[in-house]
Formats: C-alpha cells, structure tokens, sequence
C-alpha cells in the first residue's frame, strides 16, 4: 500500500525538495506550510508519516507535535522533526512535545526515506 | 527545467524574500518599533537560509548565516541587547548574507575578507556570553577500532559505505584499511554480494553511542564490532548524537519514552485560542499569502510578447479593413473598434503584471544613507516619498544601481558638515529626499539634498583642467551644472571611497538612458540640489510620432518632443562646419536633416519643404529634426533590434506597424551626438530590409 507522507515545512524550496524526494521514493505527499496549516489538513487526511520543521511563523513544530498527539487517533502517527537545529534543548523539547525522531538538515533523502520506512513499518 | 535546478530557483526566490524580511526586520528593531514576532521573523529568515542553503551545499552561506543565527538567537532570547553597534552589525550582516546569496545563485564568489572580518566580529560578539546551545559535556579524544562488514542486505537498502564513511570522518581523524581477502575470483563474484570488510581507527572525542549511531540504520544489515581502544570512557551523555552543523545526524527516540510520557491532554482547541492581536496578524498573513501567487518571469515576458504580436495585428487587421473601404457603422468596423479597445486593455492588464512599486529599492537606501553619513561624519536624515509608485521591474532593477550612487553623491558632495552647516544657519542634520511619482506617462525620481549646491566656480575649473571645455568658454550656469554629467569628470579632490569609486555622474546618465530615461540638475547656491530622473513606465511600448524621411518610416519617440515647428529659410543659417542652425525665439539649435543623418540621402530636403520637430535629449541638448512629414501619433510595441539583427547607430529599437512594415524607432541622443561629429551611414537602411525580410 502506497504510504502518505505530511510534510510541514514554510520554505517552499524544502517542501518541493521532500516532495522530490519522497515521490521518487514511492510516497503519496501532502504539504502544509506551517504548524496550522498542517492541523487543518490532519482534519481530512491520516498520514502514515509526518515530517516537520521547527521554525515556522503562526504556529512551529513544537505547538504543532503537542497538538498532533492531543488527538487520541493521531497518537500512532509517527513524527519525524526535521530541522537544521543543533540546540539539545529544542531536541529534547521536540521529544517531550512526542516527535519520534530528529533529522538535522541537510538531510540525505536515502536516509529520510530510510527513517520513514523504519517509524513507518 | 529539471526538478532540482528548479527547486534551486525557488530557493533563491524565497532567500530573497527572506532577505527582504530581515532587512524591513532589522530596521524596525532600530527604529525601536520591533515586536517580539519581528525579532522572531528575521531570526527564521536567516534560519530558512541556512537551513536552504544546506540542501544545495552551499557551504560559504552555511557557515556565515550559522554565525549570524547564533547572534539572533542570542538577541532573541535576550542574552544580547539589541544595542546600536548590535544591530550595526546585524545590518551589515544582512548585507553579506544578500551578496553570499547572490554568488551562490550566480556562481560568483563574495568578498571572502569582508565575510571573514564579520565572522570576527560576531565571534567577538557571542563570546564572553554562555553559548546559545549547551554544549556536550566534552569528552577527551579516544581512539576507536571499528570493523565493519557490510551484508547484502545493506547494498540492497540503497545504503552506501562511502557515506557511512564520510559521516564517520566527520566525529574525527580516521584511517581506513579495506580487507579484500574473502573477495572471489572474478568468475565467481555475485554482481550483488558482499565481500568487503572495513577496518578504521577513528580518532575523536565523541561517546561510543556517537559512533554506532553513524551505523544507526544499517547495524541489522551488516557485522559491526566497535571497540575502544583507549580505557575510561566517561559515562555516556544521553542524546548526545552530535555531528557538525553541517552534518547529517538522525536520531530516533527509544519509543518506550515517547509512551512513558503520554502527551499531555490539552484541549484540542488550545491551539486556537490565541490572544487576537496574534490571531489578526496571522489572518492577514494569510491573506497576503492567498492573495498573491508567484510565476515565472519567464511566462509573463512570454505574455508580454504575444500581447504585442495581437496589438500589432490588430492594427494590421484595422488598416486592411480601413482599406477595404468598410463604412464606420459597419458590423465589422464596429467589432473592431471593440477589438481595439480590449486589446489596449488586455496590454495595460498585462503591463500592470511586470509593474512594482519603487519601494523595493527605496528601501535599500536608508542602510546606505547610514552608512555614506558614517564614512563622512555628516548627519543625514532620508525622507522618501511616494514609495508605493509602480514601474516596470526591469526598470527597478536597473536603477537601483544610478539611484545608490545619486544618493551617495548627494551626502558625500552635496551635504555639508555639521560644522558648516550650523555656520550657515542651517540645522546640522541634512535632509536627503528621495521620491518617486508619476508625471505624464513617465515615472520620476528625485532625488534631492538641502546641501550648498552646485559649486559652479569649482566645475567650471575642473572642467577647463580636464580639457573638458575650452578656457574661455562661456557657459551658462545650467550648463555648468550639466558639466558633472560628462564623461571623466569629478569635482571630488581626492578620489573618495564614497562616490568616487571610479564611477562618475556620467555612468548614472549612461545607465539611465539605457533605460529610455533623461536625468536633470536643478541647483541653487546654498540651497541645494535636486537630480531629476525621468524614465519610461515600462520599456515594451513606446508612444511615438510617426514621421516619414525621404521614403522610410520612422517613429520619434514622443517624450523627446518639444514641439513642431514650420521653419522658414528666413531663419536657417548655415555655420562653417557644415551644420545649419534655426534661429527660435531669439536662440540658435543645430539642424539635423533625419533623411542625411541615417544615411537614406544624400542631398538635404528644403527646410521649407520639411517639417521639423524640436526635440531635447540627455543633458537638455537640444536640436531641430527635420523629416518630410508626420504621419500621426500612435503607441507603438518596441522590437528589439539586437535580438533580432544587430545593434545600428542611431536607431533605438524597431517596431511593426499596421500595413505590416517595420519602422525603426529613433535614437534621438544617438543622432544629436551624430551631429556633432557627423557620419552618415548606411546600416539604418539594411537593418529595415533585414528585419522586413525576416518578419
């Protein structure tokens, strides 16, 4: 079954770059360009996996994690943050918001595919 | 376009939006007007760059942007006060990071000192204080013996020991030996087998976790034995995968955690509810985002094109119907007429597309009038004034550069100091005004100063030292003030850094009649100074007079156009060097005869006979063009005569007329400078039948 994957992302370069990636990989690929924007579209849509940035205006990753698992259905989703920060704290906060794991950018798509289909199996 | 040149585009759209962002960002924060969010949103600016710019490798705009961001970040969580020498620095950062961005995007190289001696700088700046991220708890160099065998597994996951390898090396110095010894003989070899083992030493002061977590997502897929080779390992930092900025780390949270600390039960709606003011703001973000889209520039020039093939074919269409000898109120007259009129329409609409406002380059000029002040000691204040006036893109683009040097100009040598200013009973800060309006048609800048004005003494000496003008030349003070626009001139004693870099007034008058544009000095001793810039809404259309010359069409544009005139041979009178002039309301202009100036003819028509138009242009030089008659006003759409032939002295552009012909558009300053070193030629005409042919 073709797995979906949510990016949220508010450059639109890296949401065209994992959409790139991710389709090359096989992956059907939703967008959302922030925190918000990725709520709304987890009304209608289940990802199997969640990719997110940190850094985003209205509404960053970590509001966005802690609302994603607020939600009894979305529990199971697996998130992965993927950011270009280095910052311990932020990982951590990341962590405690209930991301499943943090990719620091740049990323190797080979390698984000790999981490997908491994919190996706 | 392939995907990933064109991801790259967007990438540097969006850096210069950022770019844009971070700059509006900081001069908010200087002018004391900053919101938490805008400290927010340029800190995410410089993010967003580097965190792009690590996509594509840049590496130069990664490492400087890191710095930058750490900075920010510090200011940003208040371990830094946004002092002025801050935000100085931040300011002249942003303008590293817009030309590290834009070698990155045109191959170029930046000022690698100037990066450096800001890399400095902020070091010096985010030193002394506790760094923005915890640092792991360092640990002493160890050395690591790895044996890595890799199973078929790993290839056949798309895995590659090459970038294992190169991520290993990043925690350290590393020696590889390579064990070949189980690999067969070729006959025997299994295209997708596994043979090889790796031996490395590593050394470096990371934690064995750091190590295996290099082999995170192939240690199921291959035989792996790390084992150090130095004792006393200090305990373990837990999460403490660290690899470069620039490195790739991935780490996945042991998911017992995650279920150990079931995530807190806020109400789902907490999210919404945010204090109004916020909420406003991101309504009207996302209105502005919704309200806009972002296409190629490439689709609207496209456009543009196609519209200027319909308004000339709709032209063609009109003159064929005229000659059918269809009566006005007829059907197809009048559908025509209809025709007409949205065709104008659909060329405004689209015209209105490649249109912005000046602002984008308003707003580059209060850092650079910060900055000429410094340099100068002088105390400036910039007043802009109609930044929401709109002109074509290319138009904006291209006179950033004139206007920047204009404004450097006017502090550098039209301001004086503080000093002499409170002398001469003026305040000590100078005013500096820029603004921008529509004026008939055209869009003009002025740029002026409240400084002494023209030191006209002071030209007209220069002038005579670099042979510019005779000794004895009497010169009129507006031609004086119009000196400082001739080739080599500089008023300026010693070459300064601020406006004598090698660039006089005469390049701002070159450049801005590249654009179809006149520029103008107004100065009053003691008062001041004020340069006009008159440019051309956009550069695809042009309104023009028609006028015929010995059996050519030929199209003058309008703006250069004083009037038109009957001459009398009563009034021509012929000099020494050949050239006649007319005598006009008690002055003299030169006589160009069109036909001879293009080479078309030999002989000169009959003043009498001709019909002469006054024009004026750069530098308000002016001369009477005679041509043998005029066919009407009309706007017509300008061709590009390099794309299409070649550049032809004396001839701006061409363009298609109704019958389907090719006129050729006028380069009024060419043929006034011909004048005066007259050559005739003969390119004008080929260049017709070329581009005739080839239509």
């Amino acid at each position: 079954m073709q797995k979906t994957i949510l990016t949220v992302d508010d450059s639109r370069a890296m949401r065209d770059m994992l959409r790139h990636s991710l389709m090359a990989a096989g992956f059907k690929v939703l967008q959302a360009d922030d925190g918000l924007h990725g709520l709304e579209l987890l009304e209608t849509e289940m990802p199997d996996v969640i990719v997110t940035d940190i850094n985003m205006p209205r509404m960053d990753g970590f509001g966005f994690i802690e609302a994603v698992r607020a939600h009894e259905s979305r529990r199971a989703v697996p998130v992965l943050v993927l950011t270009t920060e280095v910052d311990i704290d932020k990982k951590q906060r990341a962590k405690e918001a209930g991301a499943t794991g943090w990719i620091v950018k740049p990323f190797d798509p080979a390698r984000l595919v790999e981490a997908i289909r491994r919190v996706s199996s | 376009m392939d995907p990933m040149a064109a991801i790259r585009e967007t990438f540097f759209q969006e850096c210069e939006e950022q770019l844009g962002e971070l700059e509006a960002g900081l001069l908010l924060m200087e002018n004391g007007t900053a919101e938490a969010e805008t400290v927010n949103a340029v800190f995410r600016a410089v993010h967003s760059i580097k965190g792009g710019a690590g996509i594509f490798a840049l590496d130069a705009l990664v490492r400087f942007a890191h710095v930058f961001e750490t900075a920010l970040d510090r200011v940003r969580s208040g371990q830094m006060e946004a002092s002025p020498p801050v935000l100085n620095l931040l300011l002249r950062a942003a303008d590293v990071l817009a030309d590290l961005v834009r070698a990155a995007r045109e191959g170029g190289v930046a000022d690698a000192a100037h990066v450096a001696s800001l890399v400095v700088e902020f070091n010096q700046i985010n030193s002394g204080a506790k760094p923005p991220a915890p640092a792991p708890i360092p640990t002493p160099v160890q050395q690591w013996e790895i044996i890595f065998t890799p199973r078929p597994e790993l290839y056949a996951k798309a895995n590659e020991t090459a970038l294992l390898l190169r991520e290993l090396q990043r925690l350290g110095e590393m020696r590889v030996v390579l064990n070949a010894s189980r690999l067969p003989e070729l006959a025997e070899l299994e295209p997708e087998g596994a043979y090889l083992t790796w031996c490395i030493t590593l050394e470096a002061d990371c934690t064995a976790q750091a190590v295996r977590a290099v082999f995170e997502f192939v240690e199921d897929d291959c035989e792996l034995e790390i084992t150090q080779a130095l004792p006393a390992e200090p305990a373990l930092v837990p999460g403490s995968i660290i690899t470069g900025d620039n490195g790739f780390s991935f780490e996945f949270f042991p998911p017992v955690e995650a279920e150990e600390e079931p995530a807190p039960e806020p109400e789902p709606a907490r999210v919404v509810q945010k204090p109004p003011t916020q909420e406003v703001a991101a309504a009207a973000r996302e209105e502005a985002r919704t309200a806009t889209i972002r296409v190629d520039l490439d689709r609207v020039d496209r456009m543009i094109d196609l519209v200027g093939e319909l308004v000339i074919n709709e032209a063609m269409l009109s003159q064929r119907v005229l000659e059918a000898g269809l009566a006005r109120a007829s059907g197809v007259a009048m559908a025509l007429e209809e025709l007409e009129h949205l065709t104008r329409e659909i060329q405004d609409s689209v015209m209105a597309i490649r249109a912005q406002p000046v602002r984008s380059v308003f707003q580059r000029m209060p850092r650079l009038v910060r900055e000429v002040a410094a340099q100068t000691g002088k105390q400036v204040r910039l007043v802009t004034e109609g930044e929401g006036t709109e002109v074509d893109k290319t138009v904006i683009e291209r006179i950033a550069d004139p206007l920047n040097h204009m404004i450097r100009n006017a502090i550098d040598h039209g301001l004086e100091s503080p000093e002499k200013r409170l002398a001469a009973g003026k305040p000590a800060e100078g005013q500096v005004k820029l603004a921008a309006m529509h004026r008939s048609g055209r869009i003009v800048l002025e740029v002026s100063d409240d400084g002494g004005g023209i030191n006209r003494a002071r030209v007209k000496q220069k002038a005579i030292e670099n042979g510019v003008i005779g000794p004895d030349a009497q010169l009129s003070d507006d031609e004086i003030d119009n000196l400082i626009f001739l080739p080599g001139f500089s008023t300026a004693s010693t070459i300064s850094d601020i406006s004598g870099r090698g660039v006089g007034m005469d390049v701002v008058r070159q450049s801005v009649a590249a654009l179809g544009g006149r520029i103008s000095i107004a100065s009053k001793p003691g008062l001041g100074s004020t340069f006009t810039l008159s440019l051309p809404l956009t550069l695809a259309v042009l309104d023009g007079m028609v006028v015929a010359a010995c059996g050519h069409i030929l199209i003058i544009p309008l703006g250069t156009i004083v009037e038109t005139l009957k001459p009398k041979a009563a009034d021509v009178f012929p000099l020494d060097n050949g050239i006649n002039v007319l005598r006009l309301r008690g002055g003299y202009v030169p006589m160009v005869d069109v036909a001879v100036a293009l080479g078309y003819s030999e002989r000169r028509i009959d003043p009498e006979q001709s019909v002469a138009l006054l024009v004026e242009g750069e530098g308000g030089l002016r001369a009477v063009l005679l041509v043998d008659a005029i066919h009407g006003q009309r706007q017509v759409v300008i061709k590009s005569l390099e794309a299409n032939y070649r550049a032809v002295p004396g001839i701006a552009a061409a363009t298609v007329m109704g019958d389907g012909r090719v006129a050729l558009i006028l380069d009024v300053d060419a043929v006034l400078r011909n004048n005066r070193n007259e050559t005739a030629r003969a390119e004008p005409a080929r260049a017709e039948l070329t581009l005739q042919e080839a239509i």
